[in-house]
């Protein structure tokens, strides 16, 4: 399957982060297009897209959209979920920082769909430069009337404001970012109310993430049809897939849904040194791991669900066999550890606990019951935390379990360093070994 | 199901739902939450965050449960119960039963398990729960986190951050409740904690129900740590002798001592809440006690056998005549009361009574006769939950009535609308969002007279509230304008006094002029009953009023009255401590009835030690007008309540009546029921303008100097500090000094400034705080003109 270069097609071009740059290859066309266009219609175009959230649940995002009632009389508001802290994720990022202005011109034609005329950009505040790309793409269109009153004769007002995080995955969670964004603590919030009826001050909200809205312009831009060439029936277009791990070009990768990470593979020149893939994530940390034997399922919500697994940010990372399944859950739950936000006991405790007997096992110093209690341990924080965290950090080890349980049971007196030389694993390794 | 209000007039149609809970068909209003509705049907659910007066949180996960077509189990704390709903709790469901046990055995990865020197440990929810959903024994063995021990988030209030389970009940207390959202959550996963900003300390006036709703030892109070197990105390229900809200309390002893005393639930009057003042101070009533008689001799006091100093009293008594002044003072017990107004009347034949040991007028007076004593309970706390709209008039809630501030605010969360007319807006009146309708001091009769219109048109909605603190007694023409406001609008009209026994005493008659029952003493009739209810000829009751208020003290410092009944009084609290001081001093004869030694006891002829309320039974009455009897506590105390030391005086001076036990006081009473004739008129005073220059406001702080909160260094530490709150303009106007010196009649005070939103040209102090009580140091009141100038060594 061809790779389908849509947002990421004029990166080549260094000035596309600009107003210019942005213009000079059709930007900001789709919006005085939309403009024109009844927010109800632009509703209607991206529900018969069939868009579905880039975030990593895959909510179709017109529905979302919808979920927002109309002319209730309050103020509406757009939030972009632009905190991307995903363990090997990292897609929303590149596109703020080579694309800004295609999350713009989607942010102003979403408030316009929404009717909102504030639209907050949450971005990680890890990354400065993602931050200064965004924050300039939106001074530059705010002086060129793209955003403020009466937008392109339109009638519609906008204000967009740029806000930075403080370091906290959980504020990636929808509702604990907007916690955060009013300037408390993030925490998740209790649902219902859901943030369409009752989200950022208490008013109806969208929340977005980065990829989802840069893709509005070219979906009302292009069209339907155009939309949907790509991409399968139940996931329709074109994903921005990360290919990170022991490839040999690691990197950006925008192709249709339903291409396989087999071909994703090639376009990534294959495994470093021709060594076999031992497992691999189709989308962050918080997915299940799959095997070198599915590496010919196709890349869609309906496939990876199939699989066992989810699509998540669609940002596969590739491991090949120098790696220890047992380190790398431990470091997977060392983070999750790290960010659990205490509210839930579940998430809190259990993260602190897995974690222990991980780091013991790592050690070498683990044993045959604990090896069943961890699985108990992740059932008993899977489906009763308070959000998805806890069940994101439920995940790694089962699916370590099912497929590498020797490992786990070599690590009952075998530490993960005598079973694996850490420095064959590193991707620096040849240069080590010289 | 149809609820109805007291009158019975249907209130509203609640609509039920029905649904299915471990197989059993429940019928609840609409919205119920699961885990109410299953205590409905027996069933106990685990919880730690859930509080039935907490807004859900769903943080604990201890609460989970299965309902039919939802693929996750459900907190049943969060999860209101639908109509067709079938829910399965731990009782018929293996998924809910294990994950309870699941949450229950995270629960104590990190929790120490102390239990064996942790306070809580016999009354402990974590305890308990682990018992009934828990593990029989832990599988984890890794470290456990650990947190410095303990911390104090105030004076008050410790803090074990290893024991805390993060429920964050403590902090949704104090933001949703008490509305001092001044601890929080800190940090995040395992060390999370609970925590203040830096040098702001958890000094809210509620902290201590913290304590009680702590599921786990992690906060405990610095009176009561590692004092006692729970299961050594012996528990009796009892009623709070701080103030007029009239709390619930169970206190707590050990051996003789009070060890702690912990807010109680009662629904109708303060729900399951308390403030510091009445869970913390009670030391004084171990402490400093006078134990035996004393009589005075060449000029020092002895002590006395209680034969040889009821002789004496009854002998300078006796010598008095009925030339004798009774001050009862606002702390005594329904009982009590009841027994001076009777003593007073029958024993001594005097009608010079008055229960207001603190700034009181005629005017006043009128208007307690007129429209409160003896009256049936109408406004009560249910009232101001249910008004749209309510006035507050010289009364402070958070300070004078906390309970009364608590129960406006929870009415303020589901949208009443709070006023109050004054010169401040206090940190209470922010807290229930509520707005000033500003006066200076001593001139609110007027700004009643022209109230605006909207507020005028709300209060004349049904179920609008007035409520006027004790303070109207200092402003002039202000009881009258309070009760012209009120008939022309409707408002209920409460009057909320400070002190617990203020109620009851009016309620009794200890006032002059005034019988029990609300009777006047201007009615033959009136008099004929209480002739009869006392056993006494009718004829040798007083039948003209005698001396109250400042006239009483001027009447014995000037020797119309010889000899003076003092029973809880100290002269500082009055309007003028010197007319007091000297009132005490110049009489002939003084009996004082007290606990602790006092500016009275120094000068009294004859001192009998009464009992404190823990050592007799009694009962106060609410601002409402609910009677809130109590048992006695430590039933091996030998002091005697001061009903039965005027029994036992009555006695030594030949008074040909029996009957002052409390029980039969309270019979007595009762017996005699509320008066149903006419009523003198109520009050038609003028109204005073404001007057040019400075002008003091001033009152009653919650925590002070007050002597029942003596011996509680902890609690006193929680105290706001005595600061002079000036407008941001007055300050300007003065150059921005940081200390300002206020000067009265008879001294001056040197305080630091605090801007706040006060009238301009007003200062605003506490009426009696350490190093600040305006009446002693500056010989000026609420409403009196001060000389306000810049800086002053404070």
């Amino acid at each position: 399957m061809a790779l389908t270069p849509v947002i990421t097609e004029f990166w080549d071009d260094p000035s596309l982060y600009t107003l210019d740059g942005y213009k000079s290859h059709g930007g900001y066309v789709a919006l005085a297009d939309a403009l024109k266009q009844d927010p109800d219609s632009i509703i209607a175009t991206v529900k018969d897209s069939g868009l579905r959230g880039r975030g990593g649940a895959g909510f179709p995002t017109g529905l979302k959209w919808s979920f927002v009632p109309q002319n209730d009389g309050k103020e509406h508001y757009l939030v972009v979920n632009a905190d991307e802290s995903e363990p090997g994720a990292c897609k929303d990022i590149p596109i703020m920082i080579a694309n800004p202005h295609a999350l713009v011109e989607g942010v102003i034609i979403t408030s316009y769909a929404i009717r909102a005329s504030h639209a907050f950009i949450y971005i990680r505040g890890e990354v400065p430069h993602a931050i200064r790309r965004v924050a300039l793409a939106v001074e530059q269109a705010r002086a060129a009337g793209l955003i403020g009153n009466d937008i392109l004769g339109s009638g519609f007002d906008l204000n967009i404001v740029v806000h930075a995080g403080a370091g906290a995955y959980i504020c990636g969670e929808e509702t604990a970012l907007l916690d955060s964004l009013e300037g408390y603590r993030g925490q998740p919030r209790l649902k219902p109310p859901f943030p369409a009826v009752a989200g950022l001050y208490a008013s109806p909200t969208v929340i977005n993430n980065v990829e989802t809205i840069a893709n509005i312009p070219y979906i009302v831009g292009r069209g339907v049809d155009w939309f949907r060439q790509f991409g399968t029936e139940k996931s329709p277009g074109f994903k921005v897939f990360a290919v990170s791990g022991h490839v040999k070009r690691p990197g950006i990768y925008e192709a249709p849904l339903g291409i396989t990470m087999r071909e994703l593979l090639d376009y990534a020149g294959g495994m470093r040194d021709g060594r076999p893939v031992k497992f691999w994530l189709p989308g962050g940390s918080s997915v299940p791991m799959l095997t070198a034997e599915h590496l010919d399922i196709p890349l869609t919500y309906e496939d990876m669900a199939a699989a066992g697994t989810m699509l998540g940010t669609g940002t596969p990372m590739m491991f090949d066999d120098t790696v220890s399944v047992v380190k790398a859950v431990t470091r997977w739950l060392e983070f999750y550890k790290h960010e659990s936000c205490g509210k839930c006991t579940p998430c809190r405790e259990g993260t602190y606990w897995i974690t222990g007997v991980l780091e013991k096992f790592e050690h070498g110093h683990g044993s045959s019951e604990e090896v069943e209690t961890l699985v108990t341990l992740c059932n008993q924080i899977s489906g009763r935390s308070f959000c998805a965290l806890g069940d994101a950090a439920a995940t790694p080890y089962p699916a370590a379990l099912k497929y590498f349980r020797d490992e786990f049971d070599a690590a009952i007196t075998t530490s993960a360093d005598e079973q694996f030389n850490p420095s064959a694993s590193y991707v620096f390794a040849e240069a080590v070994s010289r | 199901m149809t609820v109805t209000n007291n009158s019975g007039t249907e209130i509203s149609s609640v609509e039920m739902i029905t649904a299915v809970i471990d197989d059993v068909a429940v019928q609840v209003p609409k919205g119920t939450l699961v885990i109410r509705a299953a205590e409905l049907i027996g069933n106990e659910i685990p919880r730690f965050c859930d509080h039935p007066l907490l807004d859900p949180v769903a943080a604990c996960r201890a609460c989970l449960i299965e309902v039919e077509g939802m693929p996750k189990p459900q907190p049943a704390c969060a999860q209101v119960l639908a109509d067709g709903m079938v829910v399965r709790t731990q009782r018929s469901s293996a998924v809910a039963q294990e994950a309870q046990q699941g949450v229950m055995e995270f629960l104590l990865v990190n929790h120490p398990l102390d239990c064996p020197v942790c306070d809580k440990g016999g009354e402990c929810p974590l305890q308990n729960q682990a018992m009934t959903a828990g593990r029989d024994t832990s599988r984890f063995d890794g470290d456990k986190r650990n947190f410095e021990k303990p911390i104090n988030v105030s004076a008050e209030i410790l803090l074990d951050r290893e024991r805390c389970v993060s429920c964050a009940r403590c902090t949704r207390f104090a933001d949703q409740i008490a509305g001092d959202p001044m601890i929080e959550l800190l940090e995040r996963g395992a060390r999370q904690q609970v925590g203040t900003a830096a040098d702001e300390p958890f000094d809210s006036y509620f902290s201590g129900n913290t304590v009680q709703i702590c599921p786990v030892g992690a906060l405990t109070a610095a009176s009561y740590r590692f004092r006692s197990r729970p299961f050594d105390l012996v528990s009796v229900p009892t009623t709070c002798e701080h103030c007029a809200s009239g709390c619930s309390l169970r206190t707590d002893f050990r051996r003789g001592t009070v060890t702690r005393r912990l807010a109680w639930d009662d629904p109708s009057v303060n729900e399951e809440w308390n403030c510091d003042k009445g869970r913390f101070a009670f030391a004084y009533q171990h402490h400093g006690r006078i134990t035996t008689p004393l009589i005075r001799e060449n000029g020092e006091l002895r002590p006395a056998s209680w034969p040889e100093a009821l002789s004496v009293a009854a002998a300078g008594l006796k010598a008095a005549g009925n030339a004798v002044g009774v001050l009862a003072g606002g702390r005594l017990t329904n009982e009590d009361a009841y027994a001076y107004s009777r003593f007073a009347r029958a024993v001594i034949g005097t009608d010079s009574i008055d229960f207001r040991a603190r700034p009181s007028s005629d005017e006043e007076a009128e208007l307690l006769m007129n429209a409160v004593a003896g009256t049936p309970v109408t406004v009560t706390y249910e009232s101001l939950q249910s008004a749209k709209t309510v006035l507050l008039v010289a009364f402070e809630p958070e300070d004078e009535s906390p309970i009364v501030f608590l129960r406006l605010r929870k009415a303020v969360r589901a949208g009443t609308s709070v006023h109050s007319i004054g010169p401040v807006l206090t940190r209470g009146l922010a807290k229930l969002s509520g707005t000033l309708v500003p006066s200076v001091p001593g001139a609110e009769a007027q700004v009643i007279a022209n109230l605006n219109q909207g507020l005028r048109d709300a209060l004349s909605q049904p179920g609008a509230v007035i409520l006027v603190g004790e303070r109207i007694a200092s402003i002039p023409g202000g009881a009258s304008a309070v009760l012209s406001l009120a008939q022309a609008t409707g408002a209920g009209l409460a009057w909320v006094p400070r002190r617990a026994g203020e109620r009851g005493a009016l309620d009794a008659g200890a006032l002059a002029g005034l019988l029990p029952g609300g009777r006047p003493l201007a009615d033959e009739q009136a008099r004929q009953q209480v002739a009869d209810a006392w056993g006494i000829d009718v004829a040798t009751l007083p039948a003209e009023p005698g001396y109250s208020g400042d006239r009483l003290l001027t009447a014995a410092a000037t020797g119309d009255l010889r000899a003076l009944i003092a029973a809880g009084v100290d002269p500082g609290d009055f309007a003028d401590p010197s007319l007091a001081a000297q009132a005490i001093a110049q009489a002939e004869f003084v009996v004082s009835l007290e606990h602790h030694h006092s500016q009275v006891t120094e000068q009294a002829d004859v001192v009998l030690p009464v009992a404190v309320v823990t050592e007799k039974p009694g009962s106060f009455t609410t601002w409402e007008g609910r009677s809130r009897p109590f048992g006695q506590v430590l039933r091996d105390a030998l002091m005697m309540s001061d009903a039965s030391v005027l029994g036992l005086l009555a006695a030594a001076m030949n008074a040909p009546i029996s009957g002052f036990e409390i029980a039969a006081l309270r019979r007595e009473f009762h017996a005699l029921g509320n008066w149903q004739g006419w009523r003198p008129d109520g009050p038609a005073h003028q109204a005073a303008s404001a007057a040019s220059g400075t002008t003091l406001a001033t009152w009653r702080f919650l925590l002070d100097a007050g002597t029942l909160q003596d011996d509680e260094p902890h609690l006193a530490a929680t105290a706001r500090p005595a600061v002079a709150m000036l407008s941001s303009s007055t300050v300007a106007a003065m150059g921005n000094p940081q200390t300002v010196t206020i000067t009265g009649p008879h001294g001056a005070l040197v305080l630091p400034v605090e801007i706040a939103h006060v009238v301009d040209d007003v200062v605003v102090v506490p009426m009696n705080s350490t190093g600040c009580a305006p009446a002693r140091d500056l010989g000026a009141g609420y409403g009196s003109p001060v000389t306000l100038t810049a800086g002053g060594q404070v």
